[in-house]
This record gives structure tokens, C-alpha cells and sequence, in this order.
């Protein structure tokens, strides 16, 4: 059985360390917190916040206290509030150990598209090539192929790029796959899944 | 000097022209300057440039002068929550100019502390990077942005004593204090004005230097994504 999105989550939090200062990005990475257990991790909102506490109590929520997906959130005893442009200082100097996000397309060499489908969806990079470009290591959680069955793991990305060569790994509900020297490498199969059946749905170069 | 103004229409007056650049603080519908952009609206100032991380939505923030047609151009980074700004767009009635949302930042910051420009990885390799001066570091190459300086910068704090030195509150923060440092002239509005003396020196997140004209009044402070969780059983 492929990995449902709560797996994928919880697989990606095993990405994380004690001691952390990671970004989620929005969609499944936002559900990896869920899943950090009794590390501390730190949660970075790039809106100007260290230490994102959960979704406030019904009757609780705050205009001035959101996080980067516009949601009302709650802060925590260490919390840190900044301004945005010291916000991604933070993130451009490298500060952040690790970004979890989203990705539409995945290349063999680690480029990166999710950001834009030309003459359909035009929304915007937001914080996304501030992101990659910055942070220590990339993870992206997607689905291994759309929803007409082609990969998202491409040979080359078809759509407007992100950042180039910035995954580090990507964790699909197949399994998990490491950018390397010549292409991807599979580190992981997710439960009941074979070796074939991700490779039939995996047109980026596989490597050993 | 007295920086502080009855309301916004009295702040703005003077300030507003066609076809000029205006910085705008708040990231969402958070921390928005909703009195000045109330009051522009009012104003009905035409073909205005805004650097706002968002567009706002169709009825609060920047879009309501999306709706009144008095925004030419928007340099942002997301802008995904507002149907009548992808419609103006998408027909070509309205200019955008999408930034990496530090890259935005960093040219508010930049503008307002006498840099011209400077180097980031951001957007290397991508259509951001295009038409732009690449340039390599160590090995690596960079891209060259602009610092920019707006004609105005609207901006929202907590509170403000009457010299301008302002607090935030929470994640209200955001583009408010790169926005008010990038205009050459800054409107400030806040919630409440205190008398001077009663902000700790220590805590202020914006000194009064960067703000011209203070504005004090009520905000709606309307929330885009009501998020909660189930209030644990009482018993």
C-alpha cells in the first residue's frame, strides 16, 4: 500500500533532529508537525515568527498571530517574533537547518518546480525560492506521479523552475529517493510497495 | 514637530499623485494598513504601483482598489487569494511584477538604508533571475536586485508614542517596519497613541525617525484562515 498523507508526514519528520530550526512549507509538510514526537524542533514561519505553537482554541484566534498559510495559529513560551526582512535573513544566511515543502515537478539533478503552472495557476513564489536557496537541506513531500499517472520525477521539470539543484531528498507515497551524482537514488519503499512499481512510475534516471 | 494627524485623509493630504509608487506593510490581511488604504481609495489617486507581499482580498485590503481600478502595477510575491486581481491580470489590465518574498523584503530594507542594490542566490537559475546581472561569490553566482524607494509607505502598528516610535504586536510585524523604511515619506496608523515616554527605549521595533505622519484609529483586523483546534473535554 502506497503511503497515505499522514505517512508521508510522519516519514518526513523522521528527517528531523532534536534541536532544529525547520520551515514546513504548506499542504502535507505543515501535517509533519504532528508527528516530531518528543524532539524539539523549531518551527520557523516566514512571516516573522520563531516557535509556532498549534491552532489556537475555538473562540482563542488572533488577527495579529498567523502563520505563513495565513492561518490563525498560537506562540509558545520561546517564541520570537521579527520583521520580514530579518525573517529571511535568517533563512538566506542559512540559518535554518531544514525546509520541508510541496512540489509539483522534481528533476534528476534536484530542480525544483512549485511555483507556478504558466496561464493557469499564477499565484506566486511567495517564500519558496528565498527557501531553497537558504536553507541547509531541502525535503520535498509530493505524490510520486499526478493525478493522469505521469512521474513528478522528472528527467528535466517541465514547468518554471524554483531553485536549481536544490532538493536534497524527496519522499513520495512510493517511498524515498535521494538527489545524487547521475540521478536519483531509492533509500526507502514504502510498505507493500516494489522496486517495479516505483520504477514504472518514475521517469527521472534511478541510480544504485 | 507634530507628526500627528485627526485621520487618514488629513495624513495622506499632500502625499497622493497618479501614477505613484507606494510601499505598503502586512503580510496577508495581517498587520495591513486599512485606514490609508481606506482613505486612498477615497482619494481616488489613479495608476498606482504597490509593493505589497500580497494583493490583499476582493473586498479588504489592496483589493479594494483592485475593485475601483486605481492599481496599474503590483510587485508581490503571492497573491493567490484574490479572484479579481488573477481576473485583472489575466486580461492584461493590470502590471505584475513577482518577487522572491525576501528578495521583496530585502529591496524595502535595502532602499531605506542607502543601498542601491545587492547580490542573493534567491532566484538564481529561474525567470526571476532573468534579464538581471549575475555575478559570482566564492564559486558561486548570485543575482543582482534593486534596493527600491517608494514615493509614500503606508504602514500599521500597535502602538506609537507621538514621535513615532512604534511596537508590534505578534506576527503584525512582518513587511511593516522594510515598507515604512523604503518611502520617502511614511504614514504611520496604529491602534492607540501613547504619550511619549511610556514605550520602553528598548523594545521599540520602528524609531520614530522613519515616521512622518501618525494616524490613530480603529482597525477591523479581519482574519483570512480561521484555524482552531477542539477545546479539550471539560471533565
Amino acid at each position: 500500500m502506497p503511503w497515505d498523507r499522514n505517512q508521508m508526514a510522519a516519514r518526513a519528520a523522521e528527517e528531523l533532529e532534536d534541536g532544529m530550526y525547520v520551515n514546513l512549507g504548506i499542504g502535507i509538510p505543515t501535517l509533519v508537525a504532528n508527528y516530531v514526537g518528543d524532539k524539539e524542533i523549531t518551527l520557523q514561519s516566514e512571516n516573522g515568527m520563531l516557535g509556532m505553537g498549534p491552532f489556537p482554541l475555538e473562540g482563542e484566534e488572533d488577527p495579529d498571530l498567523i502563520n505563513a498559510g495565513k492561518q490563525t495559529i498560537t506562540e509558545l513560551r520561546r517564541t520570537a517574533y521579527f520583521d520580514s526582512a530579518t525573517s529571511f535573513a535568517m533563512i538566506r544566511g542559512g540559518k535554518i537547518a531544514c525546509a520541508i515543502l510541496g512540489a509539483m515537478e522534481v528533476a534528476e539533478n534536484g530542480d525544483l518546480a512549485n511555483w507556478m503552472i504558466p496561464g493557469k495557476l499564477v499565484k506566486g513564489m511567495g517564500g519558496a525560492m528565498d527557501l531553497v536557496a537558504g536553507v541547509g537541506r531541502v525535503v520535498v513531500v509530493m505524490d510520486h506521479a499526478n493525478k493522469h499517472g505521469q512521474s513528478k520525477l522528472l528527467r528535466e521539470c517541465t514547468l518554471p523552475l524554483t531553485g536549481t539543484g536544490v532538493v536534497d531528498r524527496i519522499i513520495t507515497n512510493l517511498g524515498v529517493l535521494d538527489v545524487v551524482e547521475g540521478g536519483l537514488r531509492i533509500v526507502e519503499l514504502a510498505d507493500g510497495v516494489t522496486e517495479d512499481e516505483l520504477r514504472s512510475l518514475t521517469e527521472a534516471t534511478l541510480v544504485a | 514637530m507634530q507628526k500627528i494627524y485627526d485621520d487618514a485623509a488629513s495624513a495622506l493630504d499632500g502625499l497622493l499623485f497618479d501614477g505613484m509608487f507606494i510601499a505598503a506593510g502586512g503580510f496577508g490581511l495581517c498587520g495591513i494598513p486599512e485606514l490609508a488604504l481606506q482613505a486612498i481609495k477615497d482619494a481616488g489617486t489613479k495608476d498606482l504601483t504597490f509593493a505589497s507581499n500580497n494583493a490583499g482580498v476582493d473586498d479588504f485590503g489592496i483589493g479594494i482598489l483592485l475593485q475601483t481600478r486605481q492599481v496599474r502595477k503590483m510587485i508581490s510575491s503571492y497573491v493567490g487569494e484574490n479572484a479579481e486581481f488573477m481576473r485583472q491580470y489575466l486580461s492584461g489590465e493590470l502590471e505584475l511584477e513577482f518577487n522572491p518574498q525576501g528578495t521583496l523584503a530585502e529591496r524595502m530594507r535595502a532602499g531605506g538604508a542607502g543601498i542601491p542594490g545587492f547580490y542573493t542566490k534567491t532566484g538564481v537559475g529561474t525567470v526571476v533571475a532573468e534579464g538581471k546581472e549575475l555575478k559570482e561569490f566564492d564559486g558561486e553566482p548570485y543575482v543582482l536586485e534593486r534596493g527600491m524607494v517608494a514615493d509614500l509607505s503606508i504602514v500599521k502598528a500597535w502602538k506609537a508614542d507621538r514621535t513615532g516610535n512604534a511596537v508590534f504586536r505578534k506576527t503584525a510585524r512582518n513587511f511593516n517596519v522594510p515598507a515604512a523604511t523604503c518611502g520617502r515619506v511614511c504614514v504611520l496608523e496604529v491602534e492607540e497613541i501613547v504619550e511619549t515616554g511610556s514605550l520602553d527605549p528598548d523594545a521599540i521595533h520602528l524609531p520614530g525617525i522613519y515616521v512622518h505622519r501618525i494616524v490613530q484609529g480603529a482597525h477591523e483586523k479581519r482574519i483570512e484562515q480561521r484555524t482552531t483546534r477542539p477545546r479539550p473535554d471539560a471533565a
